[in-house]
């Protein structure tokens, strides 16, 4: 027997894997790993400001993820520190001052381990809504920048001599990022929205014989590690967010088994087409 | 064969006394060339002089900071950048590479992998080709999509020898057969392929330009490179009228030191176009003669 709750977290948690899968896979691909963990960090800061102001919990968090990665596009430009460094001060900070500034709200009461983890209870019809009406934009987003996204991926200058703009194609991907960031926050948590991006594209590497296939595995693994960490979540009374995570892990542990590697010969020979 | 070269048609791309300045310093100064359809121009110059900067400028990567650039519009380009490295993350087949800037039929992809001898390699992902193999896998993807204009920066590197002639002849191949014109790079001074029309020699700025000699018609190096790649490669004698010092100041044939080079600094003859070819005694000390790089080339392992 299902309670509505749950149906509730696995609708949204699918919707975001959806997503999650082929942006996770120019997460890796760019390795911008450490690029993702920041701007979700930032992500608790956008919960404060979103509690200080009065404003929407996910428009608040999109638009600071946003600024974030737009002053590092811009410190980057500078090259005063490695992009390293600027990460390292810019998550921290932005998840420090978050912090701060709920902990100066003595009026508030929030649950800060469900923003940080991702909390199940959470998820309203209303965030379905915005979870599967931004993840199908998001989805359109990727489908028209696929092209110079993926030729900026390889090159970008190789994209910009051949008529292609990746700078532009960069900034959209980080807004649509900053927005995955945004509606991921509820099921998954802020410190854990990267592993949903990463690990699932990771696992699909070993199977995929072209860029479009694995993120299209990257998203059917992550959905699958969704329903599995949520349905552990329900069973042994875990937090959601930690629960799909270490579902996530055990897909990508099984993908290493010997039966995985059987598994990408077969799919090495029946994929080697393009679309 | 035809003559595509005809005078009357504006050149693709031409550079008008282009510089580019990055940390406040030039990294390439005064420079004047174009391309036209049909014809292959070889930058040449040793590390950091320029040429890729030269190269990028020309597509419009790079924005020249002094000067200015004329494109013919819709210009389409076809681009071999010198780096290329491709995450092992990302699965790319060689067929998968083709199109990754544009679509292509796949009667396209097929004639442009066959005619650099990849068609067999087209299920490869890219990630496991030799260097010889990659170059000419990127080759076929800036020819499959018909480009006006065929930058290639250093596509022989990584190659062996015979595999440098057979990609020139392959070049050269291209440009008879689609009439577009190239602009080719290259990090060896004195060996150039043998089609080039025009030799712009750089360091920071044009250094001298002209046009290369047939290896051909001199006998010795007909002995030292062979019959067959007589035909592909040529010569080209520079004829500079300065050196460039270690501390990066230039020291001009009147024997004035200047901190910088450039065109505008009185101290340079004009630049000739013709060629001019000096068959001077290589130990005349001028520095421009050294070892031909070429031929150590043949002793370069087996890609």
């Amino acid at each position: 027997m299902l309670d509505d709750f749950f149906i509730r977290a696995l609708v949204a948690g699918i919707g975001i894997a959806m997503v999650a899968g082929p942006l996770g896979c120019f997460v890796i691909w760019r390795r911008m790993a450490y690029f993702g963990d920041t701007m979700a960090h930032s992500a608790l800061l956008g919960v404060a400001l979103s509690l200080l102001l009065e404003l929407n919990l996910m428009v608040s968090v999109f638009i600071v993820a946003s600024v974030v990665s737009l002053l590092l596009l811009f410190l980057q430009k500078r090259g005063a520190l490695s992009t390293d460094a600027l990460l390292g001060i810019l998550s921290h900070s932005a998840l420090s001052i978050g912090l701060v500034i709920v902990a100066f709200m003595t009026w508030v009461r929030i649950d800060l381990v469900g923003f940080l983890f991702g909390d199940i209870l959470a998820v309203s019809e209303g965030d379905i809504d915005i979870i599967w009406g931004g993840g199908i934009l998001v989805i359109f987003a990727l489908v028209y920048l696929w092209r110079p996204l993926l030729a900026s991926t390889v090159n970008p200058e190789l994209a910009e001599a051949e008529g292609l703009q990746p700078e532009r194609a960069r900034l959209f991907f980080m807004l649509l990022m900053a927005l995955v960031i945004a509606i991921a926050m509820k099921i998954v948590g802020i410190l854990l929205i990267t592993s949903l991006l990463i690990i699932p594209a990771a696992t699909a590497r070993r199977f995929a014989g072209s860029p479009e296939i694995m993120a299209v595995l990257a998203s059917l693994i992550g959905a699958l590690a969704v329903a599995g960490g949520l349905f552990g979540s329900l069973h042994f009374d875990t937090p959601s967010g930690p629960s799909i995570v270490v579902a996530a892990l055990a897909l990508f542990v099984l993908s290493l088994l010997p039966i995985g590697r059987r598994l990408e010969s077969a799919s090495h020979s029946s994929h080697g087409g393009h679309p | 064969m035809l003559n595509y070269r005809s005078p009357e048609t504006r050149p693709l791309v031409s550079l008008n006394n282009t510089g580019v300045r990055r940390n406040g310093r030039w990294l390439v100064r005064g420079v004047e060339f174009s391309i036209s359809r049909g014809e292959i121009v070889t930058l040449i110059g040793p590390n950091g002089s320029g040429k890729s900067t030269t190269a990028k400028t020309a597509i419009g990567v790079v924005k020249p900071d002094e000067g200015h650039v004329e494109r013919v519009s819709g210009l389409k380009v076809g681009y071999v950048p010198q780096k290329l490295a491709v995450d092992w993350t990302l699965p790319l087949t060689v067929e998968r590479l083709m199109t990754l800037t544009g679509p292509l039929k796949g009667r396209e992809i097929e004639e442009a992998l066959g005619a650099t001898g990849m068609l067999h390699m087209a299920k490869a992902e890219v990630q496991h080709l030799s260097g010889g193999e990659f170059q000419r896998a990127l080759l076929a993807r800036a020819i499959a999509r018909k480009p006006d204009l065929l930058v290639l920066d250093e596509p022989v590197q990584g190659v062996d020898f015979s595999g440098e002639i057979a990609l020139y002849e392959l070049i050269k191949q291209i440009r008879n057969r689609t009439g577009c014109g190239i602009l080719l790079i290259s990090h060896d001074l004195h060996i150039v392929m043998a089609e080039t029309d025009t030799v712009v020699c750089l360091n920071g700025h044009v250094c001298c330009r002209g046009t290369p000699q047939a290896v051909s018609r001199s006998p010795e190096y007909l002995k030292l490179f062979g019959r067959r790649a007589a035909g592909t490669l040529a010569v080209y004698s520079h004829h500079h009228d300065h050196t460039h010092l270690p501390d990066g100041r230039v020291l001009h044939a009147d024997g004035s030191i200047t901190e910088s080079c450039f065109p505008g600094d009185g101290h340079h003859h004009h630049h000739d176009e013709a060629v001019d070819v000096h068959d001077h005694d290589p130990d005349c000390g001028c520095g421009h003669h050294t070892r031909l790089q070429g031929f150590e080339k043949t002793e370069k392992r087996d890609a």
